[in-house]
């Protein structure tokens, strides 16, 4: 069912594109030897190629166009063996040639798609093209009441541009082909994905029309939407508007909006973006990038198992639900610490501390799965001293806050502690025949039928051995006792 | 084609010129003048013609992906009208 | 001995070597010249303390036995190449407080192979323009006179003050920039020898950008041999140039031999008007005579899209232009006019500091690339570019060089400049723009006077990286011509 918006004249549908652009990953800018280094002194990552001075000339960095290649190739795109550059011309302080090198009319990459799953199910979400440019700098409004400071040291940096097909019926579907995108270009390492300092970023446009409706109305373009949930708001809260424009018998034409997160809101750009006219021409200081069949294909032997290959695969082999291998595989950081953790030991178990106890332990204290103070190969031997018995799940539980508190291994703090599972039938035997004497009160209402007090009675032991008696031994004998 | 003053008034905006009007009448009848000069190309048969754009060997040129430049604030703005501790400086930009 | 300015570089190479001179003295000889002819205003900005240190400098070298193939020739740099730490304006008031940083590889290479560098040169401003009328800085004077004796005309250009500053003998050799004649035009004009090479023989890195697909550095200079000598040291891969080839560059001195016999030369029908210039007529006919003596094999030839060069060339040119000179904003190294806004610091910089032709050429190329225009005037433009690419590479199937005159008349008055429309101007651009567009080399020598005693030159075209060829032709034309005149001394003594 096609997710719908209901106005006051009747359902509305939905139609999105998201346009997203990545910083590539490499150490140098995209058309000169400057760094990329994120957060240096102002103006010092950068050359006088960047910085557009008198006779500066680009020239192409062979990472970048692997870069993209490998995105391309990971969005099941084709490839083009023939790309160029084209000048998209407009003033800005920020762009100190007056252009941006990009791609209009033969980019890098063609047509590719990524598999995108809402609870309305699984749909292929159309990539159009990916193409190649770079990077303008920055321009601090906030540290002058008359002036703005130019920082070019962004001026350069690779990056590709990933424009979706207006294939988007839902906010979660946007949202979710944004997690996919990101998740793929972070396991090729081409991207690192980072929203909040901007390596990624997204545009959206957004047009309605009425359920039966053909033809398209004019979309507009909402930027600045940094991050996935706010790409879903821009989404509803742009459409709500354009459905209440319509309703009231108004009309609009294409335009830009500017998104603010903090009001909730897409509002007008003040700028003369409207009005640009980018007069796009083949940049004639840059010949065409020509690959080889031989090229490509090295690069697709070399590629890394994408998120979606490795989430079929933790279904197929390792029997994980769908829902577990997706938040598995979200990202190569989570999955990796997964894969880490797992060595020899049950993959539904490990995920399910992951997912539970590791990631509300994250969640509390704001931290990263990298910054986790428990490492994988730790979660991993906790899993294993469950499964051979040394602690039962229940001590697990304390082990693990401790381990988080210490960073020490789970065996460390079982010998530490003494933690270790009272597995000795005799031992347990003992330990139930003593309370079992102290309370023939209740061993008689037991055996007159009150089968709930056996609990107790296992509350009674746990507590007389401070947990540590095997829990399913403990049962196992107390049950013969009592019978 | 003729090539009037409110066209030129536009093309100046986007080159970022500004434009007396003596000068917008001035330039407007010099560029209507090349551009008619410039309609005998349209006599010329180009069916199946790709553009020539460049005339440079249609081969990679590519850099290898190393950092070998940078370091250089001070030669960056010693030439610039406005600078403050090494950021270039303009009027207040809105967005 | 003879007065040093008068010297070719590989006569002076030559004294150089046996130590009969010193680069000091040649130099200095250069210098007083500079400073006697002070008022053609050839140089921009005249560089005579840095020279004359270099020059001391040289002889030090020479004496330690560490000789460049250039070793202690003066030369001077047209005002588009970026000096290190030297002003460099491209003739605009724009440019005209900008020290760079950094050296172009072109400069850089002549100032390795050991030359020293007397100032920077005038031209028309970002080498817009065939006079140096254009000029932030004034016209440069020709050093050929008009029949009063007057210095009435002008030298062409773009290069001007090159082609001027090489006649007058205020330096021994000069760079130019040819973008669609400003090399060769020039050269006519004032009676010296100037080569634009294939597109892509020298990088452009470190040179103010024109039009990026067309401009290309080359050496003026009195004779071909010196212009060998030059681009010797100019030419070459530059890893900081995607656009510069990674040919090898032969030695094109060695092309010099001056038999031409069996060698086929191409006359192109269309360069031959019927209102073209009686002298210029005169000229060709003459040079085609000359080479047919020497051996050569004249062949008539048709380029059948000659007469779309100058329009397809001037709409690329602008397009290209007005995209890169959009840089010059008075932000990082420009002047600066300010303004309230950030776009009215940018309008009210840019239109102080461009000339009006330049702001001409900005306007036409950005409407020949605008919405609604771009194929109609830039996309056709570049078809029919490749049309004209295609009649050179058909006919050098069968010739191995093609001879036709560089310029459509002698060297204009001022006055006559003066009052020409924009289109009457970019005519003089009419039998240098079709080699441009296609990239192919060419060079323009002297080879007679006109009958009221202006110099006039014919070029000679070759296929892609084959300037052996038009330097081998050149040479046999230039022995043939035997061309030996120079304007008048300008400062007697």
């Amino acid at each position: 069912m096609r997710y719908t918006i209901q106005g006051k004249t009747g359902l509305w549908e939905l139609i999105v594109g998201l346009e997203v652009h990545c910083q590539i990953i490499s150490k140098a800018k995209v058309f000169s030897g400057a760094s990329t280094a994120f957060g240096a002194e102002q103006n010092t990552h950068v050359s006088f190629v960047d910085a557009a001075f008198p006779g500066m000339l680009p020239v192409l960095n062979e990472k970048c166009v692997e870069q993209c290649v490998k995105t391309g190739l990971g969005l099941n795109a084709k490839i083009n063996k023939y790309s160029r550059f084209d000048r998209k011309n407009y003033f800005y302080a920020d762009l100190p040639s007056g252009y941006q090198i990009s791609q209009l009319y033969h980019p890098i990459v063609g047509e590719g798609f990524i598999e995108v799953t809402t609870d309305r199910g699984t749909r292929k979400i159309g990539v159009e093209r990916l193409h190649l440019e770079q990077d303008a700098g920055k321009s601090i409004h906030d540290m002058s009441p008359s002036k703005s400071f130019i920082d070019l040291n962004r001026c350069g940096i690779g990056l590709m541009e990933i424009v979706s097909k207006p294939d988007i019926q839902a906010p979660e579907e946007a949202g979710e082909y944004l997690r996919q995108l990101r998740a793929i270009v972070r396991a090729l390492g081409t991207c690192d994905g980072n929203m909040d300092e901007g390596s990624m970023r997204c545009d959206v446009n957004v047009s309605v029309r009425p359920v039966g409706e053909q033809t398209l109305r004019p979309r507009v373009e909402v930027k600045n939407v940094n991050s996935v949930r706010f790409v879903m708001q821009a989404i509803e809260i742009e459409a709500a508007r354009q459905i209440e424009l319509y309703e009231s018998g108004q009309t609009f034409s294409q335009e830009t909006r500017l998104f603010d997160a903090d009001n909730l809101e897409t509002r007008p750009m003040r700028s003369k973006e409207n009005a640009n006219d980018y007069r796009y021409f083949p940049d004639p200081d840059l010949p065409p990038v020509i690959l080889t069949d031989e090229y490509i294909e090295n690069i697709r032997k070399n590629l890394p198992e994408l998120p979606e290959a490795k989430k079929k695969r933790y279904v197929d082999t390792l029997g994980l639900t769908p829902y577990d291998a997706g938040i598995l595989t979200a990202d190569s950081e989570t999955s990796h610490y997964f894969e880490t953790a797992l060595k020899g030991q049950d993959a539904k178990k490990v995920a399910n501390w992951v997912i539970g106890d590791l990631f509300a332990l994250l969640n509390k204290s704001g931290k990263t799965i990298l910054e986790s103070p428990i490492c994988p190969e730790h979660l991993g031997q906790l899993v294993g001293r469950i499964a051979d018995n040394t602690i039962s799940g229940k001590i697990a539980k304390d082990v693990f806050e401790l381990m988080a508190q210490t960073g020490k291994s789970p065996d460390e703090i079982i010998a530490e502690k003494g933690l270790k599972q009272i597995t000795d039938t005799g031992a347990i035997e003992q330990l139930i025949d003593d309370i079992l004497a102290q309370n023939p009160d209740k061993v008689a209402e037991i055996k007159a039928g009150k089968d709930k007090l056996k609990g107790w009675f296992v509350g009674q032991v746990m507590r007389a051995c401070q947990g540590k008696a095997n829990p399913a031994l403990l049962n196992e004998l107390l049950n013969k006792k009592l019978s | 084609m003729s090539f009037d003053t409110k066209q030129i008034q536009s093309i100046a905006r986007l080159a970022r010129l500004k434009l007396s009007e003596a000068d917008r009448e001035k330039f407007a009848g010099e560029i209507d003048g090349i551009l008619n000069w410039v309609e005998q190309l349209n006599g010329v048969d180009i069916t199946g013609i790709e553009p020539l754009t460049s005339i440079a060997a249609e081969t990679n040129r590519m850099r290898a992906d190393v950092v070998t430049d940078g370091d250089l604030q001070a030669e960056l703005t010693a030439n610039a009208p406005e600078s403050v501790m090494g950021f270039y400086v303009v009027p207040k930009m809105v967005e | 001995m003879e007065n040093l300015v008068d010297l070719h570089i590989h006569e002076a190479l030559d004294l150089l070597k046996k130590k009969e001179i010193s680069s000091v003295e040649l130099t200095q000889s250069h210098l007083n010249e500079m400073e006697k002819a002070a008022f053609l205003n050839a140089y921009i900005t005249p560089t005579p303390e840095s020279a004359l240190a270099q020059a001391a400098e040289s002889d030090r070298r020479r004496a330690a036995g560490i000789c460049g193939a250039l070793e202690g020739i003066p030369i001077a740099n047209k005002d588009l190449y970026c000096t290190k730490g030297i002003k460099t304006t491209a003739a605009s008031k724009i440019l005209s407080q900008f020290i760079p940083p950094y050296e172009s590889t072109v400069s850089e290479k002549l100032k390795h192979a050991g030359t020293v560098m007397l100032g920077k040169l005038n031209t028309d401003q970002f080498a817009m323009g065939g006079s140096t009328m254009t000029s932030w800085f004034g016209v440069t004077k020709n050093p050929w006179t008009d029949e009063t004796g007057a210095y009435s005309l002008v030298p062409g250009g773009s290069s001007g003050g090159s082609a001027a500053a090489v006649s007058a003998g205020l330096c021994m050799g000069a760079t130019g920039t040819d973008t669609g004649g400003s090399i060769r035009q020039p050269a006519s004009f004032c009676g010296v020898t100037g080569i634009k090479p294939t597109y892509g023989r020298c990088s452009r890195y470190g040179i103010v950008a024109f039009a990026s697909s067309l401009d290309q550095a080359g050496p003026m200079a009195r004779d071909v041999q010196d212009c060998a000598l030059l681009l010797n040291n100019m030419a070459g891969f530059d890893p900081k140039d995607s656009t510069v080839s990674e040919l090898p560059v032969p030695d094109f001195t060695a092309a010099l031999t001056g038999d031409i016999r069996g060698k086929k030369i191409g006359i192109p029908a269309e360069y031959r008007s019927d209102n073209l210039n009686a002298d210029v007529a005169a000229a060709w006919d003459k040079g085609i005579r000359l080479l047919k003596e020497a051996g050569a094999e004249i062949i008539d030839v048709s380029l059948p899209h000659t007469k779309y060069a100058l329009p397809v060339y001037y709409i690329v040119a602008c397009a290209e232009a007005s995209s890169n000179l959009s840089r010059y904003d008075g932000v990082r190294y420009t002047t600066r006019v300010n303004g309230n806004t950030l776009d009215e610091l940018y309008e009210n910089t840019r239109t102080d500091g461009f000339g009006a032709e330049v702001i001409r050429r900005i306007l036409l190329g950005t409407f020949v690339l605008s919405a609604g225009f771009y194929d109609a005037y830039y996309l056709r433009a570049q078809r029919v570019r490749r049309l004209i690419y295609n009649d050179f590479k058909q006919v050098f199937q069968t010739v191995d060089a093609l001879l036709a005159p560089a310029a459509p008349t002698p060297a204009l008055t001022y006055e006559a400049m003066k009052n020409m429309s924009p289109v009457d101007t970019y005519l003089g651009d009419v039998f240098t723009t079709p080699a441009s567009l296609a990239g192919l080399p060419a060079l323009s020598l002297p080879v007679t006077l006109s009958k009221t005693g202006l110099p006039i030159g014919l070029q000679i075209i070759g296929n892609h990286f084959d300037e052996n060829t038009v330097f081998h032709v050149a040479a046999a034309l230039e022995t043939a011509a035997n061309f030996n005149k120079r304007p008048h001394r300008v400062v007697k003594g």
